[in-house]
Formats: structure tokens, sequence, C-alpha cells
């Protein structure tokens, strides 16, 4: 009981401490910063023989936007699955049977507490690159498919906690009470316990959603085609020069700081919202 | 399913009315190695109104909440309506249906209004008709004197508005006996009465009712019967007349000398 407590207290404490680190005048340091590089990688260069930092970034911006797309995608369907089986992992893992709940418990703790790097590799490594389905024949598998199914795991167990967590901080006498007026276990959890918890869960649900977006990237390291991969593949096309790191990283960062500021700001909202109504 | 449930019936099928409709017979019941009732034997007749006083920890809550099954007993029998409820084979659907319960803590579902508590159990529980059950529920809600409020979530509602949606959401279910446990401990002196006229009008309707009180002018007027407990025992017990003016035993008389 306590526990469950403790642990909406920590994502609660997470979602704060996340977004409050969060503010609109970074967003404004971000930008000066990512202007100055081009003035400073314009100074160092040799002007008029060759091309600018904005003229290349410039250049390659469709090609790193489309990347920044598959960031994207990747994370709503990784959301989308981890959603669906953390739910699923978080019901067994409340479940009265020991042979249920322990496997549960066992899968969301491994999840949780392993680099999402290694959880990549493993997964690159485990899945097979081709599959037969029925059906369909051989279906390949894309490394972008794969990564997503990747990050999906540690968010998986993570929200498999938030659930068990919101399950055990509505107060018993709402379960009594249903028990008292014949509802089955099953009815009281379908009824009257989740719909209490979804209120609870959604700004810690949301602050997952945001590290999961900025976790993406890693799936470069395997060539996945996506934002940061572009843009390095970009910065090689345009001759590998050092002075082009500063402005072409700084972008990606506004990039995705443009991306996520805005729901770490409302996840903020909405925690604040929660805390009054309670 | 259906087969189950006739097949259990003449368990209790040769109840008759002129029989108690709740007997408790040397109930005992422990919390791990603490035994907090030592052996309680009551009989309830339909349409009595029994009140159970006793200081805190008796085990008042305890015995109440054994009644309709969500405390399991170690040793003894109760039966309601001839049913046994320690019986593991017992379907609590059937057990539920008859007997009510309203907890100090109203706990009302806070996201549903007040009509919606009311109509939650017979509608998804028992499958009754949605309009027969909203039908029900507002008359419900008329009786208990919240006639305006259906649409309120609990949160919107005064403490004994609160507590008297939920003797509406117990009543829904229509019960034969009605378990109240210290139900207005928690309210504020002025809604304390508006729940009390509540009760009170149930228990003139013939409602069979067992209550937890603190509220002795109240338990003198309405109570058949009156049991003091102290530390999982039956102390003493009688009419409230008798109970009230010549306690006998030394640890009544300290009770109620403290409580009234
Ligand atoms: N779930 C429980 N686990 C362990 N002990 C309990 C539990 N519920 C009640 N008790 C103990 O049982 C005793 C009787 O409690 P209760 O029935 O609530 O008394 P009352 O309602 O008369 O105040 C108390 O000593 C209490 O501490
Ligand atoms: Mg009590």
């Amino acid at each position: 009981m306590n526990d469950g407590a403790f642990r909406i207290d920590r994502h609660r404490f997470a979602v704060e401490h996340f977004s409050s680190r969060l503010h609109w005048r970074h967003g404004l340091w971000l930008a000066l910063a990512f202007f100055g590089s081009f003035v400073l990688a314009h100074a160092q260069s040799d002007t008029q023989r060759i091309p600018s930092a904005i003229g290349t970034l410039f250049i390659w911006l469709p090609f790193i936007l489309k990347g920044f797309g598959l960031n994207l995608l990747m994370s709503f369907i990784a959301m989308a699955c981890a959603t669906v089986l953390g739910v699923g992992l978080g019901l067994l893992q409340i479940s009265h049977s020991r042979w249920v709940s322990l496997p549960a418990w066992f899968i969301t703790h491994l999840f949780r507490n392993s680099p999402w790097l290694v959880i990549l590799f493993m997964v690159m490594f485990l899945v097979p690159f081709e599959m037969q389905v029925p059906g369909l024949g051989i279906v390949r598998l894309p490394d972008w498919v794969k990564a997503t199914f990747a990050f999906s795991l540690p968010v998986m167990a993570n929200i498999s906690e938030i659930l068990r967590g919101a399950v055990n901080s509505i107060p018993k006498g709402q379960w009594e009470s249903a028990e008292s007026l014949a509802f089955t276990r099953a009815q009281t959890l379908r009824w009257i316990i989740l719909p209490q918890c979804i209120r609870r869960a959604i700004p810690p649900w949301m602050n997952w959603y945001a590290l999961l977006a900025l976790a993406t990237p890693m799936a470069s390291v395997l060539g996945v085609r996506e934002a940061v991969g572009n843009a390095q593949a970009a910065m090689e096309a345009a001759g590998a020069r050092p002075e082009f790191l500063l402005p072409f990283y700084l972008f990606l960062l506004c990039l995705f700081f443009a991306y996520i500021y805005p729901i770490a700001l409302w996840t903020r909202k909405l925690e604040r919202k929660y805390v009054v109504a309670n | 399913m259906s087969l189950q449930t006739k097949s259990k019936s003449p368990a209790g099928a040769d109840w008759t009315a002129d029989q108690p409709i709740v007997s408790l017979c040397d109930v005992h019941k422990s919390y791990g190695s603490v035994e907090v009732l030592k052996g309680i034997s009551l009989d309830v007749r339909k349409g009595e109104v029994i009140c159970i006083i006793g200081p805190s920890g008796s085990g008042k809550s305890t015995l109440i909440r054994c009644i309709n099954g969500l405390n399991d007993i170690q040793k003894g029998s109760i039966k309601v309506e001839g049913q046994e409820v320690n019986d593991p084979k017992l379907d609590l659907l059937t057990l539920r249906k008859k007997v009510g319960i309203v907890f100090q803590q109203y706990n009302l579902f806070p996201h549903k209004t007040a009509l919606d508590n009311v109509m939650m159990a017979p509608v998804l529980v028992l499958k009754e008709p949605k309009k027969e059950v909203e039908e029900r529920a507002r008359a419900l809600i008329a009786k208990v004197r919240l006639q305006g409020k259906e649409n309120a979530y609990p949160g919107e509602l005064s403490g004994g508005q609160q507590q008297r949606v939920a003797i509406a959401r117990s009543l829904a279910m229509r019960p034969d006996v009605m378990l109240f446990d210290e139900v207005t401990a928690a309210l504020d002196p002025e809604t304390v009465k508006e729940v009390l006229l509540t009760i009170r009008e149930l228990a003139s309707e013939g409602m069979t009712c067992i209550l937890v009180t603190h509220e002795m002018g109240f338990a003198r007027e309405v109570a058949d019967h009156v049991y003091f407990t102290d530390q999982g025992v039956i102390v003493e017990h009688g009419p409230p007349r008798q109970f009230f003016t010549k306690a006998s035993d030394p640890r009544t008389r300290q009770f109620l000398s403290q409580i009234l």
C-alpha cells in the first residue's frame, strides 16, 4: 500500500523535477546558441569558397526533418505498444495469484532497471530480421521496427509500475463498498478502480512519452535513418568539417526541444490540476 | 450458473419469516493471533432494529462486517435467512443482495454522480434494465431527501448528503437487512440529524437494521434491542428502556456514564 503511494509520489517528483528544469528562457538560450554557432562556423571557414554552415544545413534540412518524422513515428508506435503491454503487465502484477503476479513483477523490474541501449542491442540480435507470417509469407522486419519494439519494453515496464501504484493508491474503502455491492474483483477493477486511476496516471504516462521520444535517436547506432543519424550523414557528405558539429547538433537540440517542451509544460499543468483536485 | 444457484437455495429454503433473519452463534474471529471476537451470539428477527454499542476497538465493526462476509470467521456460525455465511461454497452474490452495508466513511465512488452511484450495482451486477433501475434510483434519492442532487458528484456534497446517497446506493439492491457501521460518526452535528431521520424512516417501514452507533438518544428511541460489547464479547443486552436505566454490569455503567 505505502509502497504504491510512494511510487506515485516519486513519479510526481520526477515529473515536477523534469519539467521545472524546462523554461521558455532555455529555448531562447538554445536558439541564441544555435545562431551564434553559425556566426562562429562562418568566421572559421574561408568565406566564399566553401558553403557556410547555415547553407549546408538548409540544403540538408528536408533530409534531417524526414529523419525526425521517423523519430516521431517510432515514439508513437512504441508508446502505443508500451501502453497496451504495460497496462496488461500491470494488471498481471496485481493479480492475487502468485503464479501470475511473480513473473509479471519480474518482467517489470527486469525492464525497468536495464539500460535502454542494452535492451536495444538485445532485441536487435534476438529478433530475427525476417519472419514467417502465416498468410503473408516471409516478412522482412526493418531495423526501425525492431528498435521501436525495443524502446517500448522499458516504457512498458514503467507503465506497469505506474498502474500498480495507481491501483494501490485507491483507498481500500472503494474495494470494500464495491465488494459489499456484490461486484466481483474484475468488475470492481473495470468500473470503479481503473477509471479513478486514469487521472492519476496520465501525467507520469506523458512524462514517459517525453523520455521515450528523447531516446529514439539511440536507434541511429544501428543505422536507423532518424534525425540524428541523418544529420551525421549530412555532415559527412558536406565534407565532415568539424566547425559544422556545433550548429548541426544545436539544431537537433532545438528540434527536440520544440517538440518535447510543450509536452512537458502540459504535463506539469495536468500534474498541478491533479494536486489541486485532491 | 443458474443450476448452481438453484441447487444452493434449498440450504436456506426451510427458513421462514418467524425465525431469526440473522442469527449468530458463538462467533470467533481473529486477526492473526489476536482474537477480536470471542464468542458472539445474537439473533435478529425480521423487522427488528438492534443497536450495538461499546468502546472503540471492542470489535463492533468486525462483527458487522462478518455478517455480510467482508470478514471471514474462524469458529461459530452466522446465518442470514437460514443460509450459512461462513460456508466456502456460499454464493456471495445471493448474500450481498440480501444484506446491505453503509460505512462510516461513505465510500461513494467519486468519479460517478449520485444517481450513477445508486444505479451502478443493479445495472452492472444484477444486470437489470437501465430504465427500470433509473426510475428506482431516482425514487430512492428522493426518499433520502436529495432531489435535485442526482447529477452532483460526491465531492460536491456534504458529508451528510454523501452518507444518504450511500444509504440509497445500498437500498437499490433491495436488501432484506441493512447494516450501519457508525454512519454518523464522521459527520457534523447538523447533518447527523438528517441521516438519523432517514434511518428512522427505514426502521419504521419495517427494514431489519443492525446499527453500530454512539448516538445513545437515537438508540434508545429506535432500537428494539441494545447490545453492549467490550473486548470481543457481549457484556450485556436488553430492550433499551431496561438497558439504559437498569444496566447491571459495571463496565456497561462506566461506558454509559462516559457517553451520556
Ligand atoms: N484488518 C485488521 N487487521 C488487524 N487487526 C484489525 C483489523 N481490523 C481491526 N483490527 C483490530 O480489531 C480490533 C477491533 O476492531 P474494530 O472491529 O474496528 O472495533 P470497533 O469497530 O469496535 O472500534 C481492534 O483492536 C483493531 O485494532
Ligand atoms: Mg468501528
